[in-house]
């Protein structure tokens, strides 16, 4: 829907892989970092004069 | 198609005296040119309202939804994969259904004729390979492959694939149609290019869910779009409420569309909001080989587990 790649991740994680946990959040927010924030979808506000 | 009529009279007549049916669902004619209604005929007097032509584009699935009576249903391609759907999803037992088959030609585009006569429409009439409309001071002829529904033109199942009974011999299916040829092109989009498409795609939206209620699938009691506790998605025109609607309504037909053009069809503001549950069917084919309908003793793939699924996206 015009989302960039590396913003949305799946990952298979059992609750039993703390250290994979670790890593993958790491790699998540390295890489949303990487693309920078996400403006296109996010309500403008109406300005009020 | 006078003789598809005539046929779905007789056979309608029949079912009715035989009491097979209590209720017969096909379509009368609408009150403007190439409107045609879905109609429940219940009475033998009422037989000879029934009409098929080009107009009957309105998918019959939808008007199964958890009914409980015997009901006998005019069924084109679409439609019979959508009954089948409605079946696999226990929306409606098989046995209550006559199911009498239709092969079809394709649907007329309404817009499209709309859109090409100089003034109003007072008649459609189709005549073999070609469509007459007639207006006040215009009369018009085309030959019917150039004004079908978007959808039919690409359509490879015309012929219905359950059914009890036919009202015509069988068509032969189209051959060598490339159905995806406007979602590869979407897809060879980059991201930016995308999203300023979808914008563009949507901005005539006016909420009015026309497609929604149009489609057999959008059975559910409570919309996700009526929900208020909780509310999923806004329920202004802001182009992130609009773009959430529709991105989250195809995905809930992702492996039941059978792209029957009801949505289009219905939509006031003419928006091919197909393009969505049409790359959701390519990817149901491209990754399992699933065309929604067409069997009845196979589940979909959204609701199996296979250990041979496509995992490659999860790391």
């Amino acid at each position: 829907m015009g989302v960039e790649p590396g913003r949305v991740h799946f990952s298979w994680i059992s609750s039993a892989e703390s250290t994979k946990f670790v890593d993958v959040v790491k790699k998540v927010t390295e890489a949303v970092r990487a693309v920078g924030p996400n403006e296109k979808y996010v309500k403008k506000e109406l300005k009020v004069a | 198609m006078q003789a598809y009529t005539e046929k779905m009279r007789e056979i309608a007549r029949r079912l009715l005296k035989e009491c097979r049916v209590e209720t017969v669902i096909g379509f009368r004619k609408g009150s403007m040119p190439m409107m045609n209604e879905p109609c429940l005929v219940k009475s033998i007097d009422d037989v000879d309202q029934l009409v098929w032509d080009g107009n009957c584009g309105i998918n019959l699935a939808n008007y199964l939804t958890n009914r409980t009576d015997q009901i006998a249903v005019f069924a084109k391609g679409c439609d019979s994969r959508n009954i089948v759907t409605h079946i696999i999803e226990n929306k409606i037992k098989r046995e209550q259904l006559v199911i009498i088959g239709v092969p079809c030609k394709g649907m007329i585009d309404k817009r499209r004729i709309r859109s090409m006569a100089p003034g109003e429409i007072t008649e459609v009439v189709e005549d073999g390979e070609n469509v007459r409309v007639k207006g006040e001071n215009f009369e018009n002829t085309y030959p019917r492959k150039e004004v079908l529904q978007a959808n039919c033109a690409v359509c490879l199942h015309r012929n219905p694939v359950v059914y009890d009974e036919l009202v015509a011999d069988l068509v032969p299916e189209q051959q060598d149609v490339d159905r995806y040829e406007d979602v590869r092109a979407i897809e060879a989009m980059g991201p930016e290019a995308k999203w300023e498409f979808f914008e563009a795609l949507l901005a005539p939206c006016i909420r009015c869910y026309a497609c929604r209620n149009a489609c057999p699938l959008c059975y559910c009691p409570t919309c996700f779009v009526d929900e208020s506790m909780p509310q999923w998605v806004g329920k202004s025109q802001n182009p992130v409420d609009v773009r959430t609607f529709h991105f989250l309504r195809a995905y809930h037909c992702a492996g039941r569309c059978t792209d029957c053009g009801a949505c289009e069809r219905a939509c006031p503001m003419g928006i091919n909001m197909r393009v969505f549950t049409k790359k959701l069917e390519k990817e149901a084919f491209e990754q399992w080989g699933w065309e929604a309908g067409l069997v009845l003793d196979q589940r979909p793939p959204l609701d199996t587990y296979r250990p041979d699924d496509p995992q490659d996206f999860i790391k």
